[in-house]
């Protein structure tokens, strides 16, 4: 099997797997997505994972668009199509059919308090994601302050993200961060 | 507020039910404007400009979105064309969402690809890099909000926290074992722990 063929088969593997583990949307996954792709597969450093998801967000679309170029970056088209059908194929299925059902269990005790419970959890995962994602750009002064004040920014002032993430892109660009 | 006439087999309370081209152009201007998150454009769409939803049905869809495993944008594709055009309109709404995006990521993955070693692109990468991480620090912040006072809630978060991100266990076993606890904790225990 050629090395594409058989990455982008992995690739479709690993994002459907994740699929099913995304509560409360893709940013819960993100440390699996990191360990698979680069300390199980190797297909890249931290760094560039960080960077993959720093373009992805910068792009226009939905937040699972770090899965495509992750995708992308491993096995070319047919891995950009193979990480975006896998991350959206079983959840979509699900979707589909949960969908038709739903408003029967609105108002569910099971359903609250299954509701109540995944919350918390994907608190817990997204500030994972976070702790990995800033362990992973940040190498020194420069960058750990663009980091601090892009948190203390975006938590206090109603600035755009973009215009943030273009800031620091060019403070980057002018040699002020690294 | 919602009420019989909100059940997903029946047509909306509001507005014409759209076809598939429409399905498709409607998240088509979605995925292009979308940035960071798509979900509030997703309600301006289809609440505010083409009146698919009513605002109190648009929430429910929401909560469903948001509670199945999977990108939010993406499910709300599947509820929302499949109730309107069965498997055809959930496909077009899916089409419509992701065909420019991924088009876009793909382009963007190039030029990154191209011109990542030159030194000025690497360092507007370093700092891009590091705003990012700034956004995800200030998602996880406002989405915990809600567990302020939460002692149950926020020792589940930690727990999470602490297996994935300290002692690196991998997400599959992680949630096995989370997700059940987790459940069991908040049956038994929420009113205790509840403000």
């Amino acid at each position: 099997m050629s090395p594409v063929v058989s990455d982008s088969g992995s690739l479709a593997l690993i994002m459907a797997q994740l699929s099913f583990l995304a509560i409360g949307g893709i940013n819960a996954t993100l440390p699996e997505m990191q360990r698979q792709v680069v300390d199980v597969h190797h297909w890249m450093s931290a760094e560039q994972f960080a960077s993959l998801y720093a373009l992805a967000q910068a792009a226009p679309g939905p937040n699972m668009l770090v899965t495509t170029l992750v995708g992308w970056q491993v096995a070319g088209v047919a891995g950009a199509f193979a990480a975006t059908i896998g991350i959206c194929g079983p959840s979509c299925v699900l979707s589909y059919f949960v969908a038709a059902i739903w408003f029967r269990f609105r108002h569910a005790t099971w359903r609250r308090v299954l509701q109540q419970a995944l919350t918390p959890v994907t608190c817990g995962l997204v500030f994972a994601a976070a702790a990995f994602l800033a362990q992973a750009t940040t190498h020194n002064v420069g960058t750990a302050l663009v980091m601090l004040a892009s948190t203390i920014v975006l938590l206090l002032t109603k600035v755009h993200p973009l215009v943030v993430l273009g800031v620091a892109a060019a403070l980057g660009a002018g040699g002020l961060v690294s | 507020m919602p009420n019989e006439s909100s059940h997903p087999v029946s047509p909306p309370t509001v507005g014409v039910p759209p076809t598939c081209l429409q399905l498709f152009s409607g998240f088509f201007g979605i995925g292009m404007c979308g940035f960071g998150g798509v979900l509030p454009w997703a309600r301006r769409m289809v609440v505010d400009q083409r009146a698919w939803l009513s605002a109190a049905e648009f929430t429910d869809m929401l909560a469903l979105c948001q509670f199945l495993p999977g990108p939010n944008i993406v499910n709300m594709t599947m509820a929302l064309g499949s109730r309107f055009r069965g498997p055809a309109g959930a496909l077009s709404a899916f089409l419509g969402l992701m065909t420019a995006p991924f088009i876009i990521i793909i382009l963007l993955g190039m030029v990154y690809g191209r011109y990542a070693e030159v030194p000025a692109v690497r360092h507007a990468f370093a700092g891009l890099a590091a705003a990012a991480s700034g956004l995800i620090i200030t998602m996880a912040i406002k989405i915990s909000a809600p567990l302020r006072g939460n002692w149950l809630g926020i020792g589940i978060a930690v727990l999470a926290f602490a297996a994935i991100a300290v002692a690196r266990v991998p997400m599959l076993p992680t949630l096995l074992i989370l997700v059940p606890l987790a459940i069991l904790l908040v049956w038994k225990f929420e009113d205790r722990f509840r403000r």
